[in-house]
């Protein structure tokens, strides 16, 4: 027999203008993990807030273990055994893990923290759901894998029966992944029941008992995990079928237009992060670089955009030696550069979306006109790419940090592909974003390649590699340890090389 | 062959060794000086110290106060105002009447600065700035030329005060043996109390304390206010040597203590050393002042605690880290 420990009926919150949550039903059982499966601006987050109290909903009741709960607030909601695992870790870097857990909540013996016991129930904790983490090791070293795992135990440690995990798998990288999906596994077995929020489909075949679908603040399906498919579930999500595999056709490469020689790079720490790497990208053609997070990515792009300084080796675009050249030289070349971090690298939060439009061509007539801004053209640029690219927003002059992920990052998108001739470099350019602009943003950048431009392609997802590249390059340690065109590589090769276990 | 951290851990050692030393060898060489310098040192790290404690608390939970100046000023000035008009009551009872007028407007000047940053989500550096210039014009204005006050005792410990060398090291006003005791409580409190756990979550990371159900804004106030007490009693001690008040009498000590703190990493123990660094170069320019030594012009000696501030700001500032949220005003979300 199956227990209830959560369950909402009719949840409704609505915000000035906006029905945020229609009248939503979810139920959680003892041991159970429910995905909850929907775009961003589907009103998921809303609905986990009202769930952990942080709103108040507008109408609706909640059950929690049978009995009526009215949640006054988060500390109330994790008194009566709810646990959170918010998406931007909520851990303190320079304290260790087992102070993190107990903070809030600590043993103490006389006037001090009883620091022994802090551990000690850490260890227990990890021990008894299988988190394997070290209680006295300092939060800030320790990889995200790991400080997740903290988060958990955070919750665990507050006596959690019902955790709640807000898009956990957007940090990690595909091992990660699979590591925290197996320890879910195991907490389910313990009996706690599991909310689940991701966009992620893969996981929600993976690892769900049931998946709810939301769409436009209302749930739109419910179903149990084992009878629905990738294909169904996307659908529901999106409200119109979905194309998973990427349609192109078959590359038509042309001569090289990116050429690195011998390139050897140091990282903020100053250790060699990129170590004698050679690659070539021709026109028309995407390379893929796969790779586990941490080989030489981040620095591979940054040394190719102008952003880091190299050591020694040779980067040619289009034929220029760019080796030294600033972001903006390079930029002048008709490249164009979908960054890793978007919040930090791609857009300046507080700007409108039409300043960020035109972050890379302000300077350029017409946007600048004897040293002043044009701003009917900084306008008209705006409302056109807007409207080319379906960037979701208010208005143009709306803050670009309101905007959701997916939106930012068609901003970003639209600013670099549009006056793009020749490169792109693309890092994770659909990380964190909902299926509906993943499926554009990989449309737009096959479109950039058959109009002739070059695409590198950094990412974490082999899937993604896979469908969009024509060509695999491998990055293990700051060494291209393969390079293969992609229809004649399998995904255990590439994984096998990902994972420096041979070398091609 | 010991391992590099093995040695790393010898520096202090070594570094206590050497000075140990040096103070032997310089009073066998002169007596009197070396033990009027060692005095004078520990006289003037005390309120360098609590100074230092002060932005430490503050800044540990997120708030960057550089009002520490304006509010050992404060102090001082309400201390000697409520001890002069108090002097009929008898010295003890003046004197106490005194520290705790002078530490409660330090507190309440604290808790005005967290109203500034917590709540108005000013610039904290404006904040502080208001602070320093209010308080230097505020008690200018307002002291009252050839008033007195009862004078502080000099406390001697039994037999230490007599040993050769350090005797005047422990002849001190009383304040001042509060001032060392206040730093080993807060070291303590700050690394294996709750609320030091606490303050050091919400000067790192304050949406993470949160979370699990710490306010935030109410524990920034009481660091606040408690920190104001604490400068309250360094801006006593500046009354303790001088027993009148004077305009400006804090003479950038409350700044000289933001160095101690940087000097010190935010932590209590290194901003007691950094005290007591610094309150040697201050006893040793009074005393060679004092002695018109070398023929050199006073001023010059007068300069080495700038000197040295100046290049532990270009120095340790720079290693030092600060917690990551210091200056940032929380917003829930």
């Amino acid at each position: 027999m199956t227990t209830s420990v959560l369950r909402a009926r009719g949840l409704t919150k609505r915000f000035p203008g906006v029905l945020a949550n229609d009248s939503v039903d979810l139920d959680l059982n003892r041991g159970e993990i429910v995905g909850l499966l929907g775009e961003n601006g589907a009103g998921k987050s809303t609905l986990v807030k009202m769930l952990f109290g942080v709103y108040e909903p507008d109408e609706g009741t909640m059950e929690i273990g049978g009995e009526p709960a009215d949640i006054s607030g988060p500390a109330d909601a994790i008194a009566k055994g709810m646990g959170m695992v918010h998406q931007h870790f909520q851990l303190v870097g320079p304290l260790t893990v087992a102070d993190n857990v107990v903070l809030g909540a600590e043993p103490r013996s006389g006037l001090f923290i009883d620091e022994k016991a802090a551990v000690e129930s850490v260890r227990e904790l990890s021990e008894k759901f299988g988190l394997d983490v070290d209680p006295g090791a300092v939060v800030e070293d320790l990889p995200v894998g790991v400080q997740q795992r903290v988060e958990i135990l955070k919750a665990l440690y507050r006596g959690a029966d019902i955790l709640i995990l807000d898009e956990p798998s957007a940090v990690l990288t595909p091992q990660e992944t699979d590591e925290l999906l197996e320890v879910m596994r195991g907490l389910a077995a313990t009996g706690v029941g599991i909310i689940f929020i991701t966009h992620k489909l893969r996981e929600i075949l993976a690892v769900t008992d049931r998946v709810v679908v939301m769409r436009g603040g209302a749930v739109v399906g419910a179903a149990d995990t084992a009878g629905s498919t990738q294909e169904g579930l996307a659908e529901l999500m999106v409200g119109r079928p979905v194309i998973f595999r990427v349609e192109k056709d078959q590359a038509v490469p042309g001569p090289t237009v990116l050429y690195v020689q011998g390139l050897v790079a140091r990282d903020d720490r100053d250790q060699r992060a990129l170590d004698n790497i050679s690659l070539q990208v021709r026109s028309g053609e995407i390379v893929g670089v796969a790779g586990v997070e941490g080989n030489g990515q981040r620095e591979l792009v940054e040394t190719l955009t102008g952003l880091r300084r190299i050591t020694s080796g040779t980067i040619t675009i289009d034929g220029e030696d760019v080796t030294r050249a600033s972001p903006r030289d390079i930029h002048r070349l008709g490249v164009g550069h979908v960054p890793e971090d978007r919040e930090k690298d791609g857009l300046v939060s507080s700007y409108s979306v039409a300043d960020n439009l035109v972050l890379n061509r302000y300077f350029k007539k017409p946007f600048s006109k004897s040293g002043l801004r044009d701003f009917a053209a900084i306008a008209r640029n705006a409302e056109k790419l807007v409207a080319d690219y379906g960037v979701a927003t208010p208005a143009i002059t709306t803050g670009v940090g309101t905007l959701s992920g997916g939106n930012k990052q068609k901003v970003i998108v639209a600013r670099e592909l549009s006056e793009t001739t020749s490169l792109v470099v693309a890092s994770q350019p659909t990380r964190g974003v909902d299926v509906g602009s993943i499926e554009f943003i990989h449309e737009q950048l096959v479109s950039a390649r058959d109009q002739g431009a070059g695409v590198l392609l950094v990412s974490a997802e082999l899937d993604e590699i896979f469908s969009l590249a024509d060509r695999i390059v491998v990055l293990y340690r700051g060494r291209v340890v393969g390079d293969m065109p992609a229809a004649d590589a399998t995904v255990e090769q590439v994984g096998l090389l990902m994972a420096g276990a041979v070398d091609a | 062959m010991a391992s590099p951290t093995n040695t790393k851990r010898l520096i202090p050692w070594f570094a206590a060794a050497l000075v140990l030393a040096a103070i032997v060898a310089a009073w066998s060489w002169k007596s009197g000086d070396t033990e009027a310098v060692l005095g004078r040192t520990v006289r003037a790290a005390a309120p360098l110290i609590l100074g230092g404690l002060c932005g430490l608390i503050g800044e540990r939970s997120g708030i960057v106060n550089i009002g520490i100046e304006g509010q050992m000023l404060i102090s001082a000035f309400a201390g000697f105002m409520a001890s002069s008009y108090t002097a009929g009551m008898g010295t003890l009872a003046s004197l106490v009447i005194g520290i705790l007028a002078g530490m409660i407007a330090a507190a309440l000047t604290g808790t005005f600065m967290g109203w500034c940053a917590i709540s108005l989500k000013m610039d904290q550096i404006i904040a502080g700035t208001v602070v320093n210039i209010f308080a230097a014009g505020f008690t200018s204005y307002a002291f009252i030329q050839g008033r007195t006050q009862p004078t502080y005792p000099q406390w001697s410990v039994p037999v230490l005060a007599d040993l050769p060398i350090v005797g005047k090291v422990f002849s001190q006003g009383p304040l001042t043996y509060v001032a060392f005791v206040v730093v080993i409580i807060v070291q303590f409190a700050l690394f294996r109390s709750r609320w030091g756990l606490r303050t050091r979550a919400v000067g790192e990371h304050p949406s993470a304390a949160d979370t699990v159900g710490i306010d935030v804004l109410r524990l920034r106030y009481v660091n606040m206010t408690i920190a104001g007490s604490l400068a309250g009693i360094a801006g006593m001690l500046l009354l303790q040597s001088a027993s009148v008040f004077n305009r400006g009498m804090t003479n950038g000590i409350g700044f000289i203590a933001l160095a101690v703190m940087l000097f010190g990493r935010y932590r209590p123990f290194g901003v007691l050393l950094g005290g007591l660094v610094l309150g040697f170069f201050n006893g040793l320019q009074a005393q060679l002042q004092f002695r018109q030594a070398f023929d050199i012009p006073p001023q010059f000696f007068g300069m080495i605690p700038f000197v040295f501030t100046i290049a532990v700001l270009a120095f340790a500032g720079v290693s030092a880290r600060p917690p990551a949220a210091a200056g940032v005003p929380y917003e829930k979300e």
